[in-house]
């Protein structure tokens, strides 16, 4: 089939970003580990435009501390900086993990963060010292999601020794919502596995209110557990972006033999019965029959709405795994994903596409390293039914008229971003449900008869 | 234990038991999770509402997509400045220097959007790399004919006040480059108001009312043509101390334009601002035109007061913001509603304002300077505090808390400005105290 892929006409210039920076995503690794709070070492402003971010989306309060530069620490190093830093955190909040990740100021004065670490636990005489976790996220190299899986795999080296082989399972769920972290945990106890899953911040960055003040939310991935991963059976990953990587798992693999299984993001049928096939692999059970069930309905479902949908067209952004997945789930319900397009330069996206596109016979545009005002440019043309991403679409669906379905990170102008559930069967069918009835909402608005069954 | 940081003691007070002496505009300790953000972004939310400006934010893709349409602030026409745009700079320039990628991105966006003039902000990687955002400026001034302003806002350069005044120096360079046809006697600049859901539109008809010409709002609703002719007007009026206080000092001593301090939170400070504007210009009619304006849309105000006062009554409040200017204001108006404010700061007040502030409270009051929100939650429970008025970032620990909100920040979708702005802070404040969700909590 063939493939588009342009270059952008205003090389110079981003308008609209479709992309955050590389800290971002370390901070979210960081709120799933139990106990943890995340450190940026660099200005104010970085932890507090992340905080300020984070928290529009999961309605939650973000705690995220910086070493706050000034200008003498950006001309004599951030070291005395990043010490008082860790030794405030530790007076003010005596958390179990700090999880100190960099930014574009401490990187480019050339701060050498894991020797300052060295230096600040050897002179520290506290028993009780936080475990500290470093990592590079300067965000003029790569972006979010690089910051994210670089996040977990630096606590993954961390924290991973050999063990006794056991039975134990890790997953790492990619950029998902609270809502699908919980869900995925339902799934494999299902299959009966004794698992961890690596970020949790289901509950961190999805709780219940406060009986009293907590420092630290409660939930996350326990810090024991991540000690025992060197003798798990098997690993996880979730995301086509991770293949042929040096990822978490390639790394518990590599050294620790912990057999690795790849998965794209569980959306639409196909994908979830792949992911469900690895569950069979590493627990060896069967699919429970409630999920057995769950398909059923979704099936069914694809049945009664099929008509709505062929043939309709949808431009797909965000996150690539997540547009990766959502392209797949959508030309399995009958949609073209006319224009994917994701901010990420990775080229993953691209590769996963075009196995989508021979497969299923359709051409489509794919965009990488995309901003909004690309995006506007040719969506125009493309007139398409509908747009499925995060809400930062909603200003250019606005204006071209186009109804947008929000998923994904961040969902900035609705309720519940925390809560809308992508994965699996399930999440599929909540998922297919919105796009039908957005398609169906649509039609009947227009509608000069305004029918009452559709 | 370990609720207040050793750095932060003298930050921290409550009145009546402490000799006071805050210790404010300092850098914030390290780790302390301050709630104020970099100097960055005290110059990209002062000149953020100038809405027919190209604002580019000379930088890493994060400064640009954090502060994409994150203002309510407003225009009756061209919206330019909803959108963002960045160099979204990569290793590559980093190493190499990013000036041709400035210049470039300048060129292209200025043709695409005709914009009346542009912003080029430095952040904390352009400084460090040592970009002379100067004197690209300068070249496509050259090329492009419209005003094209360097913006000093190196992230770690300061805190945010810092960036105030990095905001203010841009401006002052295009002020006083066009003369209006005719200069009206009775006119002045609006300065320090950023037409946050309409609140510039609000006040601008008070003075329309009045019969006093607004020849710039700055930067509400912002025009940089306006701007270019505000040396013309007779007297700046400075609302939101802390951002515009600089510019307004600067016009005062190239231009002699005399400056007064106002506010337009609450139905006292809003009469009192508007009344001193009167005066200014001594001229009767305009004092006893304001004196009826004033009468007659208190009145309307009051009877909202009155008819919400009894539910509200001995509630008691906290209340952080950015200015400690506002937090006067505040007071005052929650105090008319019969409530009581007991935790009180802010993120970038001055030494006077602490002091005024204090003598404003009530014994027992918590009075913070930088605060962070293990004390903001601290102090709101021991305080037993019922509603919190605060920006996003508080919202999330009031809610939490099962404690009542109300935005006072500068993305809220809620006029609070003048008499109207009044009425709606009320209704805000009673449908949050008085939802029956909380009683769900205890």
């Amino acid at each position: 089939m063939e493939m588009k892929t342009n270059t952008k006409s205003k090389p110079n210039a981003v308008t609209n970003p479709c992309n955050l920076c590389t800290p971002l995503g370390a901070c979210l690794v960081f709120k799933g580990i139990k106990g943890a709070l995340p450190l940026l070492h660099g200005s104010q402003g970085c932890a507090t435009y992340i905080r300020r971010y984070l928290i529009s989306h999961y309605n939650e309060p973000i705690d995220i501390a910086s070493s706050n530069f000034t200008e003498r620490t950006t001309i004599f190093g951030g070291k005395k900086n990043l010490i008082s830093a860790l030794e405030n955190i530790c007076t003010q909040y005596t958390p179990e993990l700090i999880g100190v990740a960099t930014t574009c100021l401490s990187e480019t004065i050339g701060d050498d963060v894991p020797q300052y670490l060295r230096e600040f636990k050897s002179e520290q005489k506290s028993a009780c010292l936080p475990h500290i976790v470093s990592v590079s996220t300067p965000s003029y190299n790569g972006a979010y999601m690089e910051g994210f899986q670089a996040t977990i795999k630096s606590l993954v080296v961390y924290f991973a020794a050999s063990r006794p082989r056991t039975r134990r399972v890790v997953l790492f769920p990619n950029l998902v919502s609270p809502a699908d972290i919980r869900y995925l945990k339902e799934l494999l106890a299902d299959f009966g596995m004794n698992f961890v899953i690596l970020p949790d911040y289901a509950e961190t960055f999805d709780g219940g209110p406060w009986d009293g003040y907590q420092k630290i939310p409660q939930g996350g991935t326990r810090i024991a557990d991540l000690s025992e991963l060197g003798g798990f059976a098997s690993a996880i990953e979730l995301g086509h972006s991770l293949v042929g990587q040096e990822s978490a798992g390639a790394y518990l693999e590599r050294e620790f033999a912990v057999k690795r299984h790849i998965s794209g993001l569980p959306i639409g049928i196909k994908a979830t019965d792949k992911f469900i096939s690895i569950l069979e692999t590493v627990s060896g059970k069967k699919m429970p029959e409630e999920i057995r069930k769950e398909r059923g309905r979704l099936l069914d479902a694809y049945a009664d709405a099929h008509k709505y949908l062929f043939e309709k067209k949808a431009i797909v952004f965000g996150e690539a795994d997540m547009v990766a997945a959502m392209a797949g789930f959508l030309l399995e319900i009958g949609v073209i994903p006319v224009l994917c397009a994701t901010g990420s330069r990775s080229g993953i996206l691209k590769a996963e596409l075009e196995k989508l596109s021979c497969e299923s016979g359709r051409s489509f545009e794919i965009r990488e390293g995309v901003d909004f005002g690309e995006i506007e440019e040719i969506s125009g043309k493309l007139k398409p039914d509908f747009m499925l991403g995060n809400s930062k679409g909603y200003s250019l669906a606005r204006r071209q008229g186009i109804p947008l379905v929000r998923v994904g990170f961040p969902i900035h102008d609705r309720i519940g971003g925390q809560r809308v559930l992508h994965l699996g069967y399930r999440g599929t069918q909540q998922l297919f449900d919105r796009i039908v009835n957005t398609i169906i909402e649509n039609t009947q608005e227009q509608s000069s008869i305004g029918y009452t069954y559709m | 234990m370990g609720t207040i940081l050793k750095e932060r003691k003298q930050q921290v007070f409550r009145k009546g038991e402490d000799a006071f002496a805050m210790a404010c505009e300092r850098n914030s300790a390290a780790g302390s999770i301050s709630q104020r953000a970099c100097v960055f972004c005290g110059s990209r939310v002062v000149l953020y509402p100038i809405a027919d400006a190209l604002h580019v934010v000379h930088g890493p893709i994060g400064c640009a997509a954090y502060t994409w349409d994150i203002r309510g602030a407003l225009s009756s026409g061209p919206e330019l400045h909803r959108m963002s745009f960045s160099t979204d700079l990569q290793e590559r320039d980093v190493i190499y220097g990013g000036e041709k990628k400035l210049y470039h991105a300048l060129c292209e966006l200025i043709d695409m959007h005709s914009p009346k003039a542009a912003f080029a902000y430095a952040t904390c990687i352009t400084g460090i790399i040592g970009d002379d955002i100067d004197a690209v400026c300068r070249q496509v001034e050259a090329v492009k004919n419209i005003p094209v302003l360097a913006v000093h806002s190196e992230g770690f350069n300061g805190t945010k006040r810092d960036g105030y005044r990095a905001a203010c120096e841009a401006i002052f360079k295009i002020v006083g480059t066009k003369t209006p046809p005719e200069v009206n006697k009775y006119s002045i600049n609006i300065l320090g108001d950023f037409n946050i859901a309409g609140e510039t539109w609000i006040i601008r008809d008070y003075y329309k009312k009045m019969g006093v010409k607004v020849v710039a709002t700055i930067t509400g609703d912002g025009r940089i043509a306006d701007i270019q002719q505000a040396h013309t007007a007779s007297l700046n009026v400075v609302q939101c101390s802390g951002s515009m206080l600089h510019l307004a000092k600067l016009m005062e001593a190239k231009y002699n334009i005399p400056f007064i301090r106002v506010s337009y939170i609450g139905i006292e400070d809003t009469s009192e601002a508007l009344l001193e504007v009167a005066r200014f210009f001594k001229d009767e009619a305009m004092i006893q035109r304001t004196l009826c304006l004033a009468a007659e849309a208190t009145h309307k105000t009051m009877s909202l007061v009155k008819k919400y006062r009894p539910g509200l009554a001995g509630k008691r409040a906290a209340v952080y913001v950015g200015g400690a200017f506002k937090a006067f204001s505040l007071i005052k108006a929650l105090r008319m509603l019969g409530m009581e404010v007991v935790v009180v700061g802010s993120q970038t007040g001055q030494a006077d304002d602490y002091k005024r502030l204090r003598s404003m409270c009530d014994e027992g009051t918590v009075i913070l300077d930088d605060s962070n929100p293990v004390e903001l939650a601290a102090f709101s429970l021991e305080k037993k505090v019922d509603i919190f008025i605060g920006g996003v970032k508080e919202r999330p620990l009031a809610y939490k808390l099962g404690i009542a909100f109300c935005d006072h920040n500068h993305e809220r979708k809620n006029a609070l400005a003048g008499y109207e702005g009044m009425e709606n802070f009320i209704k805000e404040v009673y449908a949050s105290i008085m939802s029956p969700v909380w009683k769900l909590f205890r």
